[in-house]
């Protein structure tokens, strides 16, 4: 069973623990926060940072682009964790950057420009979450109809009975 | 219907990848109003209720005679919202919702979706549970590729190879129902372990299936490999670089088939596939007619792997020992008290898993395949995001089609093996 206490947390300990992890290399000044769990790293960066790290890591191996995603943690605040899933072909390992924003007006840079692939998932986030990403070439609705009124996977949008 | 050019002003020309098809209608109306000095190019609508876009895709296509110079999907005709759905439900009453994804490899999501929530549990998976999970999952692998040939053969217009793949279809959507009690949704591999142990006498019929089908598999190509319609339709169509896939997120046969050699089953195995001989199909052509041959050896991979299942396959439970997440036996629930609280416990309340989130990753048959499980250690999950491998696929689309024909986009649609279901989730 998991044990919790397993889990390392913090940049100081996570970047002791793993001095050789080529995220944790390549991430050193930019990362605010760390995370290893499960045998999962996750590295948080700044919102004004996230091309920066994105392009971090591309350098340091992390060539896949797999997906973003985020996380409403509605009331609390910072209420949106995005989630950004990177995969290295050659290392075989992926690694986990997060970004924090607050609920008012969430937006934060697109990474387009860094894996055009980010396009439709970026699309999916602002579609369901709202959340705007700054420089994305169509940032329009994907899933919900254009006239959707409301961002669906937001927690205080309800399972049913809205509209 | 057009607008007039002093809106157009403000639009940009459309000039990245993927373009919206607003940007596409835009770029087009303004061409036709101050024409370039090639032809002036046209906008065709394609689906969303075509028979060749495998479900409900649309897709605006700009052409120039019949020459593609701009395409757009649009998606999102089959969203139902499962994510959402997957936050108010239990853990466990989550598996059936992933089945219906992608329903053309039900096991796969069962899998991808219990290998996240026993990751945030870290749970132990008896070695019985991961050889049957490994072996159902190659044969599920057998069965989508059967329906991709059928379908990808009869969008080019070769009918015939489509009755036969449903054939053998027809077989393992038979084991399959005698396994799980389903055909198709079928929710057998559970949070722990696997629903219900296989009845005895399937083995045999696995086995029988497992020695026919490479013969059938040589029917198939016997009927496709040599015709020479079928080579002109897929050979140099829809060429996709190597560079070219990994920057636009494809995966699994299609990113192969480019050059790539990643297979998660092999680079970072799960559920046991550490312990099984495969090789990995490799093409550096890229091009449609290099999907189906990488798809075609798949076939025979999954053969050999479904052997080594059979023939390894270990005694013992096919579920963890943690009574509180998995639900007892018939026989322990009537028999035992503390079963019976159990099993009344998990329906009633679910159960709870640490806080923390998890990613798994697993090599659908379509390609790379991640649940994104965040728990806050209730009985609920807090948020399920699926990575699809067709949601990506599709941005290289517009790639894989600009400057070939119009109707080399069946060609080129039919060889990615789109499931909308797990695009729109």
């Amino acid at each position: 069973m998991y044990d919790p206490a397993s889990a390392i947390k913090g940049k100081q300990a996570v970047f002791e623990a793993h001095p050789e992890h080529a995220a944790v290399k390549a991430l050193t000044d930019l990362a605010t926060d760390a995370k290893y769990d499960r045998g999962e790293l996750t590295i948080t960066v700044a919102r004004e940072n996230i091309i920066a790290a994105t392009k971090a890591v591309q350098q340091a191996g992390y060539n896949f682009f797999e997906d973003v995603t985020a996380v409403d943690w509605y009331p609390s605040e910072p209420r949106f964790q995005i989630s950004y899933s990177i995969l290295s072909h050659k290392l075989k390992q992926r690694i986990r950057l997060v970004v924090r924003l607050d609920g008012d007006g969430p937006s934060l840079d697109s990474i387009t420009s860094v894996w055009p692939s980010a396009n439709f998932y970026e699309r999916e986030v602002f579609d369901l979450f709202g959340v705007h990403f700054g420089g994305h070439p169509n940032l329009r609705r994907i899933m919900m109809p254009e006239d959707w009124k409301g961002h669906p996977l937001r927690k205080d949008y309800p399972v049913e009975g809205y509209r | 219907m057009t607008p007039p050019v002093e809106e157009l002003d403000g639009v940009a020309p459309v000039n990245a990848v993927n373009p919206g098809i607003d940007d596409l209608i835009a770029n087009s109306a303004r061409n036709r109003q101050n024409p370039p000095p090639s032809d002036q190019t046209m906008i065709i609508n394609m689906g969303p209720q075509h028979p060749s876009t495998h479900g409900v895709l649309r897709l605006v296509i700009e052409v120039d005679g019949e020459t593609i110079v701009g395409l757009a999907p649009d998606i999102g005709y089959l969203h139902t919202g499962i994510e959402k759905t997957c936050e108010a439900k239990f853990y466990q009453q989550v598996v059936p919702m992933t089945d219906r994804i992608d329903y053309l490899c039900p096991m796969t999501n069962n899998l991808a979706y219990a290998l996240a929530v026993e990751k945030l549990l870290g749970l132990e998976i008896p070695e019985r549970a991961q050889y049957l999970r490994v072996l159902f999952n190659e044969l599920t692998r057998i069965q989508s590729h059967l329906v991709w040939l059928g379908t990808h053969a009869m969008d080019i217009g070769a009918l015939t190879v489509f009755l036969y793949c449903f054939r053998e279809r027809e077989d393992l959507l038979r084991i399959f129902e005698a396994v799980a009690g389903q055909r198709m949704m079928t929710s057998y591999v559970r949070v722990g372990g696997l629903s219900v142990e296989p009845p005895r006498d399937i083995y045999a019929k696995i086995r029988t299936f497992l020695k026919n089908f490479p013969a059938h598999v040589e029917e198939y190509e016997g009927l496709l490999q040599t015709n020479p319609i079928w080579m002109n339709r897929l050979k140099g169509v829809g060429h996709l670089s190597a560079a070219d896939a990994i920057a636009l997120g494809v995966t699994g046969p299609p990113l192969r088939a480019s050059g790539v050699d990643f297979d998660v089953r092999r680079d970072m195995p799960y559920s046991g596939y550490e312990k099984f001989q495969f090789n990995v199909p490799v093409s550096d052509v890229g091009d449609v007619w290099a999907r189906y041959i990488v798809r075609m050896q798949e076939f025979r991979e999954s053969v050999k792997i479904c052997l080594q299942a059979l023939d390894g396959l270990p005694e013992g439970p096919i579920v963890a020992d943690a009574p509180k997440i998995i639900l007892p036996n018939r026989e322990q629930m009537k028999t035992q008290m503390e079963s019976l609280i159990h099993h009344f416990k998990i329906v009633t309340e679910g159960f709870g898993v640490p806080a923390g989130e998890a990613t798994s990753s697993v090599e659908a048959p379509h390609g790379m395949m991640n649940y994104y499980v965040v728990s806050d250690g209730t009985a609920k999950p807090y948020r399920v995001h699926m990575r699809n491998p067709g949601f990506a696929t599709l941005q290289a689309l517009e790639t894989m089609c600009k400057g070939r024909l119009l109707a080399d986009v069946v060609a080129v649609i039919g060889s990615i093996d789109i499931v909308l279901g797990e695009i729109d989730r």
